[in-house]
């Protein structure tokens, strides 16, 4: 007897469970829970903070703002960045002067901890926000951030 | 091995098999040792070591704000409270004086991050006794705390949000807002949740007298967290040792006496009831101030010993550093609940079915990282 019992008190539970699913069932619309990605692409935004991949914005002269002071390379806990860094001349004051000549970000290494850009003194270095990172070859996840021919943006000091 | 079968005379033989390191039910990459008769379970001895990291050891070599985002990686679904069991550490040894804004913010984000692994737990515990919907249910309600995260914190599982003194950067403008929101509409999912699965007969069938843990037992495996309430064991350490704003909210603890299966459910959810309610008080009223007070660029600890224990969603998670004097910790040891969690398996789930296993593994609610490191 319980048994059947037991059977009757299952399927009213359940069917108390699926009042819910159906509920949901009819009037949630394409979407309610889940993006349509990737066809959402165009109007996929990501939060302004959404730590994507490291970069180093330019402005149109081609100037940057990193100063090569290495503090990023040291902040980084897994050695995701390189500095190579040379002493120059500085054309304004006459006076030797660090410069970088290559800014090398390891995204393949990166945790997205952001370590780096909170010490970064002079803001050189930003997220973006791309999350598409994937690639054929991981050679490719290596990134020179300063672009060829840039320069310091004259003022920045650290 | 030559197997003899006596005619009419069937002899039960007991015999190993792997559950894991792939199985969906471990949740990870754990090994269990199954010593099986039929399907009655006379031994389960867990494997370690799949996914060892040597975060300890990392830890020897990091400065202090480096370590902080190891800790993401050891309970991934509790990443913010990690941040803060080493940020309150460091803090202490520095007896450093935060700011009344980032003890409340960092208490919301704490319950917040509770609330999303009871979710994300909620919903696995369905899909492991075989109830798949509640886990799109609690994925849903997670994925809406996941977003105030990616907005103030900018990562969704990872947060390093936390830095020794303080929080990395202030909160969003718009977090205070999507918090109540989240609160509002939450409010009116968890009693779903109750209707979709707790009132569930076959669910109940299939938890209730399941891998019981008294609670004597529970207190000498060290179980912390909702597995040692279950039990009726009164632990939790934002009552009993309150860190950041806990001292100045009202809140109950979740306790349940019947120690089975169905008794740790129940703490979880009522675990939920009390997060959202401990939020309400702290969220209207976020002090103004500083986001962070100032450190050192090399933070160096006093020569010392220092322990901070903080409550995860998981239970008791303690941070013992040794110092002597220099910029890494000489030696940094973590209490993890998940390892003391893990370690009474074998104790409940002994004498029972296979099925009943997977149960009762779903209420220690195990994340593999945090026990392996
Ligand atoms: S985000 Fe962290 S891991 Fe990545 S480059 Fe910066 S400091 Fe290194
Ligand atoms: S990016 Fe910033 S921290 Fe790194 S070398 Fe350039 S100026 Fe220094």
């Amino acid at each position: 007897m319980s048994y059947i019992s037991d059977i009757y008190t299952g399927i009213k539970t359940l069917l108390t469970g699926m009042s819910v699913t159906g509920k949901y069932f009819l009037t949630s619309r394409k979407g309610a829970i889940t993006q349509q990605y990737p066809d959402n692409r165009s109007t996929l935004k990501m939060f302004e903070r959404f730590r994507g991949e490291v970069v180093m914005p330019h402005d149109e002269n081609n100037e940057h703002q990193c100063t090569g002071c290495q503090k990023c390379e040291l902040a980084c806990p897994n050695g995701s960045i390189e500095i190579i860094w040379d002493r120059g001349i500085d054309e304004a004051t006459g006076k030797k002067k660090k410069f970088i000549d290559k800014h090398i970000y390891h995204l393949g290494l990166c945790t997205m901890c952001g370590l780096c850009i909170e010490a970064c003194p002079t803001d050189a270095i930003v997220w973006a926000q791309n999350f598409e990172n994937s690639t054929y070859d991981r050679t490719q996840l290596t990134k020179v951030l300063n672009r060829p021919g840039s320069k310091v943006k004259a003022g920045v000091e650290d | 091995m030559e197997t003899t079968l006596v005619k009419s005379n069937f002899k039960s033989e007991e015999y190993f098999i792997n559950m894991g390191p792939q199985h969906p039910a471990t949740h990870g990459v754990l090994r269990l040792l199954l010593t099986i008769d039929g399907e009655i379970i006379k031994k389960v001895e867990p494997d370690l070591g799949y996914i060892h990291r040597s975060i300890e050891k990392m830890c020897e070599r990091d400065s202090y704000q480096q370590i902080v985002h190891l800790t993401d990686r050891m309970d991934y679904l509790s990443s913010h409270i990690n941040n803060e069991a080493v940020c309150l550490t460091v803090e202490n040894a520095l007896q450093l004086e935060l700011p009344d804004r980032v003890k409340v913010i960092r208490t919301i984000l704490s319950e917040l991050t509770r609330i999303a692994s009871h979710c994300l737990w909620w919903g696995v515990m369905g899909m492991d006794v075989g109830a798949l919907t509640t886990y799109f249910y609690g994925f849903r309600d997670r994925e809406m705390i996941n977003d105030i995260f990616e907005e103030t914190c900018g990562a969704r599982l990872t947060m390093n949000y936390n830095i020794p003194g303080g929080l990395m950067f202030d909160i969003h403008p718009n977090f205070v807002q999507r918090t109540k929101d989240f609160i509002a509409h939450f409010k009116t999912k968890l009693p779903e949740y109750d209707t979709l699965l707790t009132g569930n007969v076959i669910f109940q069938k299939r938890t209730k007298g399941v891998g019981v843990l008294s609670k004597e037992d529970a207190i000498s495996f060290g179980a912390s967290g909702p597995v040692g309430r279950g039990s009726g064991y009164s632990c939790d350490v934002r009552k009993h040792h309150p860190y950041s704003a806990y001292d100045r909210v009202t809140f109950n603890e979740a306790l349940k006496t019947e120690g089975d299966t169905f008794a740790r459910y129940q703490v979880r959810i009522q675990e939920m009831w009390e997060a959202m309610s401990i939020i309400e008080q702290l969220i209207d009223n976020i002090p103004e101030g500083e986001h962070k007070v100032a450190t050192n660029a090399v933070i160096k600890l006093p020569k010392g010993e220092y322990y901070q224990k903080v409550e995860t969603a998981r239970g008791e998670l303690g941070v013992y550093i040794i110092s002597i004097g220099t910029k890494n910790p000489y030696r940094l040891k973590f209490r993890s609940p998940g390892f003391s969690n893990l370690s009474l398996l074998n104790h409940i789930a002994v004498g029972g079915k296979i099925g009943d296993l997977v149960a009762s593994m779903a209420t220690l609610d195990l994340v593999i990282p945090d026990i392996d490191r």
